[in-house]
């Protein structure tokens, strides 16, 4: 409620008129920094400060885009990455939630599996491409392998402290009121733990895409990372800034996918419950 | 029905003895209040009553159905409040008899709420629902009241003694506030050293007004045997208050 009364306390201050009444000022500054910096960029190559060979003109940028969707090429390497990620994500999501569930909830399991785990997690798991290679050849298989692998320590990790994290007193509370082990389990501890789980999963969203890259490096012939390798050849700047901009617009769709499912799944929460009103 | 019987019952945290040889019956029905110090051993005396402790020594009869109420409301943040009271409910519609429940606490507007977004007062009522809801034989409730402000702590202790006339549990009311005491129970026991060091019935008239000079009497010696000397111009202006 007082976030709605602050906001009707200052209604107008801070927007301007006309067309734009709905964009606040301090928005727009924003973009303007962004577009002075397109801007200069485009002048200075333009008037040859900024070679070709460095970085290709945002104009460049933009056609070769376009030539690159009217080819399908982007789309078509667009979705061999898309779907490197998803097998990669998918398998490392599937690991960590399931050591997570084993050592977060016996002790065994935590016994077992929770010291391994914490030592790989040390180790950068990008420097395992020599070795993955070496296992796993120059296919498709070394590539998702590195994704997957990736993306199993943020979920288990977030999710392990997230079971181990719920509030005692909850759970004393369940068990007077005659809950079995499963139904503690299912009603206390994983709903209680889903919200650090899915921080886990943010954090695994933006490592696979990370690993991807690194990937992608590794004799591909598909995909947007052999899309820009094989630009390099060429040197195709605009083609390379062209792969950037798709990783980052990968990227970010992917983080808002992930805060759309967190906005759904935890309703509950006073932040949320106040954003809605 | 059957009531509660502790005989003999102890319980020690290393060298430290909460409970010594502790003897209490409660009989079926009855509201009985437990006063004492903090660490005197009421809350453990509760929650071994609730099974949350173990009995290591001693006996402890207890009724099957029981329920807790906590001093923290304890509820489910991820449950609406309907879901909560009917979690671990093993009938055929649930949902009926959470939704008869909460309106019994005159919750019944926010039974699709989400717990975080309940006050003090709600939150604890929905905690009431949730016990009253097993139709338990014994009801603890560990300070219930004691995070409420003045005005909900006296609707909500006239809402508990109302549900206790009408469905008759026995009652074990662990509390520090004296008057909630006389106001509420059939006998009031002040625990100390981990044994029952006073023990008194209350024989007031139902519904009781903290006015009275039997009231007044009882909490005087209540206090007392809880160390609290009161002088005797303080009582008198409370009193004319």
């Amino acid at each position: 409620m007082s976030q709605s009364l602050t906001a009707r306390a200052v209604p107008l201050p801070g927007r301007i008129g006309l067309g734009w009444r709905l964009i606040p000022v301090r928005h727009l500054r924003r973009f303007a920094t962004a577009a002075v910096l397109i801007l200069a960029w485009q002048a200075g190559s333009m008037l040859g400060f900024i070679p070709t060979r460095t970085v290709a003109a945002p104009s460049a940028i933009l056609t070769s885009m376009i030539t690159l969707l009217g080819s399908g090429e982007l789309q078509q390497n667009l979705l061999v990455s898309l779907g490197r990620v998803g097998i990669g994500l998918g398998i490392g999501v599937a690991i960590g939630t399931g050591a997570a569930l084993i050592a977060g909830l016996s002790r065994i399991g935590e016994e077992a599996l929770d010291a391994p785990l914490q030592m790989i997690r040390t180790m950068p798991h990008l420097a395992l491409v020599p070795l993955f290679i070496l296992w796993f050849g120059i296919g498709e298989t070394p590539k998702i392998a590195l994704v997957a692998l990736g993306a199993i320590f943020p979920i288990y990790l977030n999710l392990y402290s997230g079971i181990r994290g719920v509030d005692p007193k909850l759970v004393e509370a369940a068990r007077t009121l005659g809950l079995s082990r499963a139904g503690l389990i299912r009603h206390v501890i994983l709903p209680g733990a889903l919200p650090a789980a899915l921080v886990g999963l943010r954090y695994a969203v933006g490592v696979a895409w990370l690993s991807l890259v690194v990937g992608e490096q590794i004799n591909a012939d598909s995909g947007i990372g052999y899309m820009m390798m094989n630009a390099r050849e060429f040197l195709r700047t605009d083609i390379i800034m062209v792969g950037l901009v798709v990783y980052a617009l990968l990227g970010l769709g992917t983080d808002q996918l992930v805060r759309s499912i967190e906005r759904a799944a935890l309703v509950w929460r006073p932040s949320v419950i106040g954003g809605r009103a | 029905m059957s009531g509660v019987r502790i005989a003999g019952l102890t319980r020690r945290f290393g060298e430290n003895t909460v409970l010594d040889r502790l003897n209490l019956d409660i009989a079926p029905g009855e509201f009985v209040a437990l006063l004492g110090r903090s660490g005197s051993g009421k809350s453990t005396l509760l929650r071994t009553l609730a099974g949350l402790d173990p009995v290591e020594l001693g006996e402890v009869d207890v009724p099957s159905r029981r329920a807790v109420v906590f001093q923290d409301p304890r509820l489910m943040p991820w449950k609406r409040v309907w879901r909560n009271v009917a979690l671990g409910l093993d009938e055929p519609d649930p949902k009926a008899r959470a939704l008869a429940a909460l309106s019994e606490v005159e919750l019944a507007h926010r039974v699709d709420a989400w717990p975080l977004t309940l006050s003090g007062g709600e939150a604890q009522r929905a905690g009431l629902a949730r016990a009253l809801v097993r139709s338990p034989e014994l009801l603890l409730l560990d300070e219930p009241f004691a995070a409420l402000d003045a005005l909900t702590r006296l609707r909500m202790q006239e809402l508990v003694s109302h549900l206790w006339a009408t469905h008759k549990p026995a009652v074990l009311l662990v509390t520090h506030d004296v008057d909630e005491a006389v106001l509420l129970a059939d006998r009031a026991l002040v625990l100390e050293h981990g044994r029952i060091a006073v023990e008194t019935r209350i024989d007031l008239p139902c519904p009781r007004r903290s006015g009275t000079a039997e009231f007044a009497a009882i909490r005087t010696m209540l206090l007392e045997a809880l160390g609290v000397h009161e002088p005797a111009a303080a009582h008198d202006l409370r009193d004319a208050a």
